[in-house]
């Protein structure tokens, strides 16, 4: 572990009661609704906000103890902070904010991972910006060079505060392959704070999940995503995330057959390599439930399990149920009505059904993630 | 051009030009500081202490050259410290005529640049913090270039007034031809000799050409300086 943080604070309108510790490297994301809290999170790991009692400890560094009366400025923590909107400085080249920070490292500063600035160019591809000065670029080439400059000063740990939010469609798109990069080449602990499913299945390798400030969940994102008694099961779009791998391509057929503990999945047909991660979401809404295999039909996954936790959803009529698989478990949105007539109960055999065309392949992922 | 004025009259030019310089040099660092800390530092009493640096601009300048001279002349109490240690007197000098401008202009030069710090996005600073820029650093580099359009204008505004006060220089540094006789001082003595009717519409015409000079400086640095910190 090697990001530890646990503070209390008090807002007129919101108290924080935070825990939770995030391993290195990876991805842990801060998800939660908006106004619960999880930006407060970031500025107080930053430094940039006192909380009433607490401590942050990064790499066994304490960096905040209210015990021992420790409290590190911001300036001396050495954490990489984007924040929601880049913040570039106006009066200064590109060039000149990618090397604000990289410039205030400090001779005897050991840790962080010394990155070379011709290598961060490269990977967020900002090269062709280098001399233009800030005001006319676009919102996702600011959001660039404000990680690039983060990333340069040599951190410890990146902290990133919902960097595509202030970014439309396209402009998301266009950036989500930089940090999918950036997540593979550097050996940091990276805390991202999201409200997106998306942003949170394609970058975070675990996840703490928050509740007008308080942490109510904390696992990796297969796990989170497979629960049906937690926030994200609410969420109209909620899905599992499978952390599988390529076991082999049927051009033929048409069709990529992953395998996840055990379990063969297919989806149309992707590249990359046999033997080679891939995370993939299951929506909820599109896995059916049948008690039989239902024998010859166009669906290509059926996946027999049993059913362990039934969430049912009082306003849509609706009900979400949790089928364990062995070592994963997907989610399942289905009727009330359909519940009924099957009469499902935790420990009812099921067989779980999801259409091949149905399934997101949410790209590649590092060995470490799919390792866990 | 130069028989335009006697040599006398250039010398008022000249040493007024000298003072205005020399006030701004003296209340530019103080209202950048003053500025500062009224916009970014939170402290008991900081409306009192607004309301206090505004004094100038709302006070009969007469009145604020007899303050001066109460504490800056010889018996006064920092006056007689000066003196006594430094041997630095100032009523009646140049240096006291541009302190006397200083005091005067200070409350606008404040007012420009504390509007335009107020402009300064505090996020940015938060940045330059998290990268590592210490208080003194991120106020160099980010706060007071940011600031700068502000500041220059503040600086030429304060200028512009310092070659225009009369009654607090008349007051504390006296109307003393070469030393203390600023180019206003020197219209009014000239308006009130006989036959210096033409002295006075010479050097007032100079007043208005310093003044048109100020204000149309003051309008293309601004703007100069604002595409340059890309605004």
């Amino acid at each position: 572990m090697t990001l530890a943080v646990q503070f209390r604070h008090r807002f007129p309108g919101l108290s924080l009661d935070v825990d939770f510790s995030a391993p290195s490297p990876g991805v842990t994301a801060l998800f939660g609704p908006s106004g619960c809290g999880k930006s407060t999170i970031v500025t107080v790991v930053a430094g940039l906000l006192q909380p009433d009692e607490g401590r942050t400890e990064v790499d066994g560094k304490v960096l905040a103890d209210s015990r021992t009366g420790v409290w590190l400025a911001p300036e001396r923590r050495r954490i990489g902070l984007v924040f929601q909107n880049a913040r570039l400085f106006p009066h200064m080249s590109v060039d000149a904010n990618l090397r604000y920070g990289a410039r205030r490292v400090p001779a005897d500063w050991p840790g962080g991972s010394p990155i070379a600035f011709d290598d961060v160019v490269d990977l967020l591809g900002i090269a062709p910006l280098l001399s233009r000065r800030t005001s006319g670029l676009s919102g996702g080439e600011r959001q660039r060079i404000a990680i690039g400059r983060a990333l340069l000063c040599r951190p410890h740990l990146l902290a990133m505060d919902e960097p595509l939010a202030s970014l439309d469609g396209p402009r998301k798109a266009e950036i989500l392959p930089f940090l999918a990069r950036l997540k593979t080449a550097l050996r940091l602990p990276i805390l991202y704070v999201t409200h997106s499913l998306d942003e949170l299945g394609i970058l975070a390798d675990t996840a703490v999940l928050i509740e007008r400030g308080h942490v109510v969940a904390a696992d990796t994102v297969p796990a989170l995503t497979a629960r049906a008694d937690v926030l994200l099961a609410g969420r109209v779009d909620a899905g599992s995330v499978l952390e599988t791998s390529i076991a082999e391509h049927d051009s033929k057929r048409g069709l990529t057959r992953l395998v996840c503990g055990g379990a063969s999945i297919f989806v149309p047909l992707t590249d990359g390599a046999i033997g080679m991660p891939l995370r993939v979401r299951l929506p909820a809404r599109e896995v059916f439930l049948a008690l039989s295999d239902p024998g010859r039909t166009s669906v290509h996954n059926v996946l027999p399990g049993t059913v362990r936790v039934i969430r049912r959803e009082d306003k849509s009529a609706s009900a979400l149920v949790e089928v364990d698989m062995g070592s994963v478990s997907i989610l399942s949105r289905v009727t009330e009505d359909a519940v009924q007539r099957l009469g499902l109960a935790p420990g009812s055999p099921v067989v779980a059904m999801i259409k091949s065309m149905a399934i997101d392949t949410l790209g590649p992922q590092t060995e470490k993630s799919a390792a866990m | 051009m130069t028989d335009f004025l006697t040599p006398d009259e250039w010398g008022i030019v000249w040493l007024t030009l000298g003072i205005a310089g020399r006030s701004v040099a003296l209340a530019l660092p103080a209202a950048v500081a003053f500025a500062f800390l009224l916009v970014r530092v939170r402290f008991p009493g900081r409306s009192l202490v607004n309301a206090f640096a505004h004094l100038p601009m709302v006070l009969p300048p007469v009145v604020v050259g007899w303050l001066l001279l109460l504490i800056f002349g010889l018996r006064g109490p920092v006056g007689a410290w000066l003196h006594d240690w430094f041997g630095i007197r100032l009523v009646f000098t140049t240096a006291g005529a541009a302190l006397a401008c200083a005091v005067m202009s200070f409350p606008l030069m404040l007012r420009t640049i504390r509007l335009s710090l107020e402009a300064v996005d505090p996020g940015l600073e938060q940045a330059a913090r998290t990268l590592g820029a210490g208080p003194v650093d991120r106020f160099f580099s980010v706060t007071l270039p940011l600031a700068a359009p502000g500041v220059l204008v503040g600086a030429i505004v304060g200028f512009a007034s310092s070659l225009g006060d009369f009654g607090a220089v008349i007051t504390f540094a006296g109307n003393i031809p070469g030393r203390t006789q600023t180019l206003p001082l020197a219209i009014y003595t000239a308006l009130q000799t006989p036959g210096g009717d033409a002295t006075a519409a010479r050097l007032s015409l100079v007043s208005v050409v310093l003044a048109v000079t100020g204000l149309l400086g003051s309008e293309w640095l601004g703007r100069r300086l604002l595409t340059l910190i890309g605004r």
